[in-house]
């Protein structure tokens, strides 16, 4: 049953989520507050149409929006920030496939996006030097109705 | 092997676009021009042999206030990026000089450096930099070097390749002279989780992540350099086909001499991040200008009705050329691009070519005009912080 609420700020979670980590793609959104691994991280939670938003700040600046569905498993990431964040937490067991296929697609031309587009498992990579954005999803994990456009 | 040009120069040597000539292979840049602050630039298939849309110079590095220097030819010129990166030999790259590496207290300076799709990890050196006739003393540079230490867990934690030899960087290396000055910033001079983990302090091949103060990260030469520093004019001829080299002229300085006036350049003021915006159908998208990529990267094929390619991963494979338009703008300053987007698999069919001006791909969310944009225009740089005859920079303008 889709949440059929706008989207809206609570506010006041950034003051009570103290400690939020960040949760790992394919996994339940409780590991959003299990992981205290990026304790200095802060963070707000949009509900949006068909999906919540939790939106966490690093400590480095990265700003990283992590996608739940209504039974509360992450389908998608986003991040943009002047680094990378750590994809290996982010993706958690997927991030073996992406080092694989980024690996294989590496050629000279080191500058231009990483695309990588698996059955169910997508992650693009762009930007520059001091400023990177990017998102991974699952593709066929995500609700239905819910378009990739949504992810950024 | 790679060329590579050992020579004994004054530092007051001038013209050395051409120096060491004798050593030089058949791929050597055109003569300079006679102007100081001038720069030959190529765009060709680069020291691999297999880049498309590489553009590519020369560089003199030396020992700081020696004569012990070496040219390096197939050095990739990236506007998106800050900082002189070599390729030692160790990595089949040309560097064999031995420049001074940087210490701090605990050892070794060592640097992971970010890019979009991969990272290159090796130590920081010290070297005097000669271009063209420009010399920037002191500089920190990156020496990229796999064999230096283990590469530390928070640079692989990324997740992108290792750019670390000739055949995944392919080139001798990187001269990042884009809007900033340093490759990193304050963030990298700070302590604890905020520092974003490029700079490192090693001891043999144990390397623990260090605060690096801004004006020992590794530095856009331009803006040492004792005049002209303020920027970089890249020019390059419109292209008509694609071709297997195109030639231009990389130019020092902004409104500091008679050959680097921006005359009707409009200019595009950047962001903290180096970005200004581009309106593509009606919508408003972060954007850059950087030599170093090489295609035009943008969007992905729901925005933009292009599909991608069965073959050549990460392009554009229209059926057939697509010519398209898009708005730059930074405030009230505005400029309508108009581009063409081919077919890469098509393009990259003929063997003999590498410069393609319609070459595309997709970007996540971006516009990234990357060297197809330099085609036919002057493009200028301008430094953070750095006054011109139009504004302080950073800022683009053309």
């Amino acid at each position: 049953m889709p949440i059929t609420v706008k989207v809206f700020l609570i506010a006041a979670l950034a003051a009570a989520c103290s400690l939020p980590g960040f949760a790992v793609l394919g996994e339940d959104v409780s590991s959003v507050q299990a992981d205290r691994v990026h304790s200095n991280a802060s963070m707000r939670v949009t509900p949006a149409q068909n999906y919540t938003i939790h939106e966490l700040r690093s400590a480095t600046g990265v700003l990283v929006r992590e996608y739940a569905s209504p039974s509360g498993k992450i389908f998608a990431v986003s991040w943009q920030g002047p680094t990378l964040p750590d994809l290996q937490q982010l993706l958690g067991s997927y991030f073996e496939e992406f080092q694989k296929a980024a690996q294989s697609q590496n050629r000279p031309g080191g500058h231009s996006p990483l695309m990588i587009q698996h059955p169910g498992f997508v992650v693009e990579l762009g930007g520059h030097m001091r400023s990177f954005v990017g998102r991974a999803y699952l593709a066929d994990q995500m609700p239905s109705e819910v378009s990739n456009q949504e992810i950024r | 092997m790679k060329f590579l040009a050992m020579m004994a120069l004054g530092l007051t040597t001038v013209s050395l676009a051409c120096g060491g000539g004798s050593s030089h292979k058949s791929s050597m840049l055109p003569v300079a021009a006679s102007a100081s602050n001038i720069q030959p630039i190529v765009v060709n298939s680069g020291p691999a042999g297999n880049y498309a849309n590489g553009l590519f110079t020369n560089v003199t590095v030396c020992v700081p206030s020696t004569s012990e220097c070496q040219t390096i030819d197939g050095i990739l010129v990236d506007t998106g990026s800050f900082g002189l990166r070599l390729l030692s030999s160790g990595g089949g790259g040309a560097l064999t000089l031995s420049l001074p590496q940087q210490k701090q207290s605990n050892g070794t300076v060592g640097e992971c450096a970010l890019f979009v799709s991969g990272y290159t990890w090796g130590s920081v050196n010290t070297a005097d930099v000669m271009i063209a006739g420009e010399q920037a003393s002191n500089v920190p540079v990156q020496v990229i070097d796999p064999t230096f230490a283990a590469v530390p867990s928070a640079c692989k934690s990324a997740g992108v390749p290792e750019n670390d030899s000739l055949q995944t960087l392919g080139a001798n290396g990187i001269l990042g002279i884009g809007p900033f000055a340093a490759d990193c910033g304050g963030a990298c001079d700070q302590t604890g989780s905020s520092n974003p983990g490029m700079y490192y302090e090693c001891a043999g091949s144990s390397c623990q992540i260090a605060a690096e103060p801004v004006a020992q990260q590794v530095q856009n030469p331009v803006a040492l350099f004792p005049s002209d520093n303020n920027g970089v004019i890249i020019q390059l001829p419109a292209l008509t086909a694609s071709a297997a080299s195109l030639s231009g002229s990389m130019i020092f300085g902004i409104g500091t001499q008679s050959n680097n006036s921006l005359g009707k350049a409009k200019v595009f003021p950047v962001n903290s991040s180096g970005e200004f915006a581009t309106t593509f159908k009606g919508q408003s998208y972060p954007a850059f200008v950087d030599s170093g990529s090489n295609a035009l990267f943008f969007l992905n094929t729901n925005s933009t009705g292009l599909s991608t390619c069965s073959n050549s991963s990460g392009f554009y494979c229209p059926s057939s050329t697509q010519n398209l338009s898009a708005v730059t703008s930074s405030g009230s300053p505005t400029q309508t691009i108009n581009f063409s987007i081919a077919n890469a698999d098509s393009l990259f069919s003929n063997r003999g070519d590498f410069v393609f001006g319609t070459l595309g791909g997709p970007n996540p969310g971006t516009f990234d005009w990357g060297l197809p944009f330099f085609f036919g225009r002057s493009v200028f740089t301008a430094i953070e912080g750095r006054g011109t005859p139009a504004g302080t920079g950073p800022f683009w303008a053309y």
